[in-house]
């Protein structure tokens, strides 16, 4: 089978979801073809082109920013042709692969957490309180992953290095058009791939108190997340939300402060390996998912637990 | 004045527990209550703002389902919109079927603008409004948080996982709405009993030429693999061994 990834990246290095897509390409074939694009460093491509499991890298390298109308009508448009197109479910992957699907008259698979065969895959419904045994019946499979499902691919630099294949497909005239981007900055690790996550709720109350958030994540060098209810309030920007709607997380351990744990907000972190629950009400949802809970005033537990926690070096 | 088409979905309501069929089937949905999809909700309110802010005119909701949607397309009716459509059928159809029956209501309505929920709270897949987009060949704007409209060109904020992100959009477009757009109103008693008197119409689904085929097969639904009971901890002392020895995570 010949599979595609589609792969984001940052301009220095591909995204941990896209590697994530790579790991779930492997289930097709022993290697892959990768497609990136936008403008990116050379140790963007050279990694890729050094890694065993890459076949070929197609490179379209443009300073504009390609709307998912223009990547549809390229992919459609494309020489080669592929039985898998492979992408995460980012924000990136979710605008442009059902694009690309219908573009090619084919069903897409959302979100997939397993692949039990070439056709056959395991998907969460209902904000993961159900999973769902889907089985695809078209040839050409348009599949994007839970990138929390499938562990980042290590790339490994093999001997070979593959010819770099440039591509410049035409871009058809859209009428939406980029006006700009404003990002998040934070030295924090990132929240989809970081090994531990702090999470903050309504119970913070306001915005100067979700600084306790930012504290006991300091101290664990974790990455901040919040429930909707906060982002609702304006304590921390959209980007934080965890949840159905928000990013989907699976930390080694989840830390959930002042969050009750409506259903939507467990959707994005009970895959967590350890979650911990810090909640003043004792029947709050949020520990029925929980390993380890604590029933309190957060405005005690939290400073408290950053000083019994031991100094990072 | 613009046309807007809002596409609606009846869901198992967001605040009720998902039960499944013990064999393995689906989500059991007899006896439950079902209401809008949330995000169409949204999607519903935003167009009704732009009829009181003047920029729309006529406002129709589209439903694709049984008989029962009627119900939703009423509270649609109830909360502002003009006129209802419902595209009856009893198959559960995959997002490719639904963009291509909902692509046949555009091309006879020609709205400039077609609103939908990012995604519904049952399928979860967020794609229909990317593939109506894309058999239009529509422009599409996914995930929006804000929109500013203005004749040549509409400014619309999308949430994306970096930030926020904005595009410039000239009409028509389709614009599949998140969570932040804005707050849905309710439907006022006498604005519930009015809604019985606006216009909907029931059309069943044509099947023309078998363009729609079965895509996907569900084979099962199962529930999530289950957790450990919580273990109640005092001190914060006593959770920091705990996550230090037990569960060796810090």
């Amino acid at each position: 089978m010949r599979t595609l990834v589609l792969a984001s990246h940052d301009n220095h290095k591909i995204l941990p979801a896209s590697l994530s897509a790579m790991t779930a390409a492997l289930n097709f074939s022993k290697t892959f073809d990768v497609w990136v694009m936008g403008q990116f460093r050379q140790g963007v491509i050279e990694t890729l082109q050094h890694a065993p499991c890459v076949s070929q890298v197609f490179a379209w390298e443009t300073a504009d920013v390609v709307s998912p109308s223009q990547l549809a009508h390229a992919i459609r448009d494309f020489r080669v042709s592929y039985d898998v197109f492979m992408a995460p479910a980012d924000y990136f992957g979710k605008d442009f692969m059902p694009r690309i699907a219908a573009s090619l008259d084919v069903t897409q698979i959302s979100d997939i957490t397993k692949i039990i065969s070439h056709d056959t895959f395991v998907r969460p419904i209902y904000a993961g309180n159900a999973f769902l045994t889907v089985q695809a019946l078209d040839r050409v499979k348009v599949l994007t992953i839970r990138p929390s499902a499938f562990p980042p691919l290590v790339l490994e630099k093999g001997e070979r290095k593959t010819q770099l294949q440039k591509i410049t497909p035409s871009l058809q005239p859209d009428r939406v058009r980029f006006v700009e981007r404003k990002l998040d900055t934070s030295e924090r690790p990132e929240l989809t791939s970081a090994k531990i996550v702090v999470s903050g709720g309504r119970g913070l109350k306001s915005k100067a108190n979700f600084a306790l958030i930012g504290e006991l994540a300091s101290k664990l060098n974790a990455a901040i997340g919040a429930s909707r209810a906060a982002v609702d309030e304006g304590f921390i920007p959209n980007d934080c939300q965890v949840g159905q709607t928000g990013k989907v997380v699976a930390p080694q351990l989840y830390i959930a402060v002042g969050i009750s744990g409506a259903i939507q907000h467990l959707a994005g972190m009970k895959d967590s390996k350890v979650i911990v629950a810090i909640n003043q009400d004792p029947n709050a949802p949020i520990f029925q998912v929980a390993d380890y809970g604590m029933v309190g005033d957060l405005f005690e537990i939290v400073p408290a637990l950053c000083k019994a926690l031991p100094n990072k070096t | 004045m613009i046309k807007i088409l809002v596409a609606v979905k009846r869901v198992l309501d967001f605040n009720l527990r998902v039960r499944l069929k013990p064999d393995g089937s689906g989500v059991d949905l007899a006896n439950a209550k079902m209401s809008m999809n949330p995000f169409d909700e949204i999607a519903v309110e935003e167009a009704i703002r732009l009829k009181e802010k003047g920029v729309a005119g006529e406002c129709v909701a589209v439903s694709i389902g049984p008989l029962a949607n009627q119900e939703t397309l009423r509270t649609a009716l109830a909360l502002g919109m003009d006129r209802g459509i419902l595209i009856t059928t009893d198959e559960e159809w995959e997002p490719l079927n639904v963009a291509k029956i909902l692509k046949k209501t555009v091309e006879k309505e020609s709205p400039q603008l077609v609103i939908l929920g990012k995604q519904s709270i049952d399928g979860d897949h967020n794609q229909t409004g990317q593939m109506l987009a894309e058999i239009l060949n529509w422009p599409q704007a996914t995930c929006v948080s804000e929109l500013k409209w203005q004749e040549e060109e509409c400014l619309l904020t999308r949430e994306i996982d970096t930030g926020l992100e904005v595009l410039a959009v000239k009409p028509p477009f389709i614009m599949t709405v998140d969570l932040r757009l804005n707050q849905p109103r309710y439907a006022t008693l006498p604005n519930i009993m009015r809604a019985k008197q606006k216009p909907l119409s029931i059309e069943p689904l044509l099947n023309l030429n078998n363009s729609l085929t079965p895509r996907i097969k569900r084979l099962k639904v199962e529930p999530p693999p289950p957790r450990n009971s919580v273990k109640m901890l005092k001190t914060v002392e006593e959770l920091v061994r705990h996550l230090k020895q037990e569960a060796k995570v810090i």
